[in-house]
């Protein structure tokens, strides 16, 4: 068993900035845990502008706004960085079962602050009818084929949903030569941005359809064609307004959930609504010294306040850390 | 004429309102801040945007490393950028700001790399 001081789980901005802030607070010996092989999280495949304005003053890129941040990390020598490493299982006396390749180690840390951040919703959890040919991919899936493997996932695409990843999404495929033939959104407004409406759809004329629902997808092998018909503001269809769309991929983004499976199996009390920590406190949960922040703690618009709470994060287990002592 | 637009320039987004007369801005209103009005401006004279896009990396640890242009680049030259950013291969070790293809289009504009990615 490997004791250490403070362990933080995932190497996004939220736990860099709760790792860095600790360490300015006057923690030593900190371990920063991610199961990729590098730090950054997310914003590796964010590659478009519009981080940092309100951090840094700047707007900054994804990968820029990240690489700031990983600067800092690796100058600090009292944080020591695991990649490659995946937390297996945690119980209540905070006690980590770690996986890395060739290595199964247990961790012990005094304190623990969980920066998971979160995952997509499915094509399940949307209850979307029809068959399941290729060609359905998660908004920031499609996102990582693009921008992190070089692949394009398809030729005609249908975004699902008018979050911010799937409007972001709608410009990059159409950057990459795609047709982006309908975003289809259940409500009045766009759950996105505005500015993402207008530099991400409206700037390249990408047809949006307000108020619609999609009703099933179509075809065996591979995406042919989804139905999508009207609805009222209550969500309620209207009768006799279907109507096709042909295209060989559907790109949904629905909105994230917050990652917090690993606490929960320690005992802490989640939310299941929200999936995030039963709690009236920034970045507090029902176990003392067991703290989370950035994405796993709410879902935040934009990573400048990630990155503000986390900090916050990071002082906070230094506090508790020094009431132990 | 009063043309309706959302700026960009921030999440907040405000929508600003543009008073046209004969072709020239008499009033812009709807703006938190002075970007908003520098940025109407531009929207109605020549609208820049910065292209952001990743290229192929050969003999690399990352497959793709993303870029950007270092300065907004003319919307309708959007297109005409990407397909150069398209050829492009990178093959020795890039840092976070360091050129790939100076003066791109002759726009004025770099395209950097945003990311590290050594040998
Ligand atoms: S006008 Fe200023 S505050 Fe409003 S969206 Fe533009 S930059 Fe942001």
């Amino acid at each position: 068993m490997i004791e250490k001081k403070l362990v933080i789980v995932g190497g996004g901005p939220a736990g860099m900035a709760a790792a860095i802030s600790a360490y300015e607070h006057g923690v030593s010996d900190i371990l920063l845990i991610d199961r990729e092989p590098y730090l950054g999280g997310i914003l590796n495949q964010c590659i478009h502008t519009g981080f940092g304005l309100k951090y840094f003053k700047e707007t900054l890129t994804g990968p820029e706004y990240a690489g700031r941040f990983i600067k800092k990390i690796k100058d600090i020598s009292q944080i020591e960085v695991s990649l490659n490493t995946f937390v297996a299982s945690l119980n209540k006396n905070k006690t980590l079962t770690v996986l890395k390749p060739g290595l199964l180690v247990e961790i012990k840390p005094e304190a623990l602050i969980m920066a998971t951040g979160c995952r997509e919703k499915t094509r399940e959890m949307m209850h979307i009818a029809g068959t399941r040919p290729a060609g359905i991919f998660s908004a920031g899936l499609a996102q990582k084929l693009i921008n992190i493997e070089g692949l394009i996932p398809g030729r005609e695409v249908v975004i699902i949903g008018s979050g911010d990843i799937g409007l972001i999404m709608a410009r990059r495929f159409t950057l990459e030569g795609a047709k982006v033939k309908a975003v289809i959104e259940i409500r009045q407004k766009s759950r996105g941005l505005a500015r993402n409406i207008a530099q991400c759809i409206e700037d390249f004329n990408i047809p949006i359809f307000f108020n619609h629902k999609i009703l099933r997808i179509f075809g065996r092998d591979r995406v042919e064609k989804i139905s999508v018909c009207k609805v009222d503001n209550n969500l309620n269809i209207i009768p006799d307004t279907t109507f096709e769309i042909a295209c060989d991929t559907a790109v949904l983004s629905a909105g994230l959930i917050p990652e917090n499976e690993l606490i929960e199996m320690a005992g802490v009390e989640i939310d299941k609504k929200t999936n995030t920590p039963v709690t009236n406190e920034l970045n507090k949960t029902s176990i003392l010294g067991i703290f989370v922040c950035g994405n796993s703690f709410k879902i935040y618009d934009i990573v400048d306040s990630v990155t503000e709470d986390s900090f916050i994060a990071g002082q906070q287990a230094a506090e508790y850390l020094g009431r132990l002592r | 004429m009063i043309k309706k637009m959302t700026c960009i320039e921030c999440p907040k987004g405000c929508l600003i309102k543009i008073t046209l007369e004969n072709l020239q801005i008499v009033k812009i209103d709807g703006n938190i801040c002075i970007k908003g009005k520098t940025y109407a401006g531009s929207e109605i004279n020549n609208p820049l945007r910065i292209v952001t896009s990743s290229v192929l990396a050969l003999g690399l640890p990352l497959k793709m490393i993303p870029v950007r242009t270092d300065k907004p680049v003319s919307k309708d030259k959007i297109f005409e950028v990407m397909s150069l950013i398209k050829k492009v291969r990178v093959t020795k070790p890039v840092y976070a700001g360091d050129i790939i293809v100076t003066n791109i289009l002759q726009s004025g504009a770099n395209l950097i790399a945003t990311r590290d990615v050594p040998a």
